[in-house]
């Protein structure tokens, strides 16, 4: 038991592939992205808990919120949310079944085009229904 | 041969993480900027915008409940599924333990907003 193989037979190392190239460097950074919605999930589970414990409690959450801090932090979180949007769309063409129009397969840069589009509507709307709501 | 019976789970968290992503896709910045970074820094949005009977209200109206428990239960599914898969990627082995901590966290968070949801009434 753990002598070492007399033979030395070569296992290509895979620790590290991933910074081999640069590729697979943006496909981590982008599956990162996920550390940070989950944190935005989090986020919003606490100010649910906060809601829930009453007024104090929920204007202590609101002032935690307005915090230096905090603000940064969710500059950041909106910067890996926009980034998760992007590569959420860029990947789709290849995620999603074959598309066809009219016996023609959409071309990849539409469906992306189409998906960010989406995205930016979706931003205004919400924003719009927000703002309509809060005025 | 031994027929195969036993359907495989896969599909049904493939699904909530898709669900998730396309949510966070389509609405994660938004929402981030209005509750982060827009409302603390009172932009565009009134400084009152998520004062407490604001958003008690939105809480219990049925659509709001909703939404925000889809938000919190989906984006953490995604999520999950990610790391889970990332990890992985990674050389940590995604067996019945690791599935267990990353599904059972997401599915913790699911059941938790659900309760508060709940017990803030209707």
């Amino acid at each position: 038991m753990n002598t070492p193989d007399p033979r030395r037979p070569y296992v290509r190392p895979m620790a590290g592939w991933w910074r081999r190239n640069p590729f697979f460097v943006e496909y981590m950074v982008h599956e990162a992205t996920a550390f940070f919605v989950a944190a935005y999930a989090l986020v919003l589970l606490v100010g649910l808990l906060r809601l829930a414990q009453g007024e104090v409690a929920w204007n202590g959450w609101q002032e935690a919120l307005r915090s230096p801090w905090s603000v940064a932090f969710h500059g950041v979180l909106l910067a890996a949310m926009c980034y998760h949007s992007w590569t959420w769309f860029r990947i789709m063409p290849k995620t999603m079944p074959p598309l066809a129009v009219r016996g023609k397969r959409v071309a990849p840069g539409v469906i992306t085009a189409c998906g960010v589009a989406a995205a930016v509507v979706c931003s205004l709307v919400a924003l719009v229904l927000a703002w309509g709501a809060t005025r | 041969m031994k027929p195969i019976n036993r359907r495989s789970n896969a599909p049904v968290f493939w699904g909530l993480f898709g669900a998730g992503g396309m949510l966070a896709a389509l609405f994660g910045p938004v929402l981030v900027f209005i509750t982060g970074i827009a409302v603390p820094l009172v932009l565009i949005l009134p400084a009152d915008a998520m004062s407490w009977p604001r958003m008690q209200a939105f809480a219990q109206h049925w659509a709001g409940k909703g939404l925000l428990f889809v938000v919190v239960a989906l984006f953490m599914w995604h999520a999950m599924h990610r790391i889970l898969h990332s990890l992985h990627d990674l050389g940590v082995h995604a067996g019945t333990a690791l599935k267990f901590a990353c599904y059972g966290l997401a599915l913790l968070v699911t059941m938790t907003a659900a309760w508060i949801l709940v017990a803030v009434g209707f």
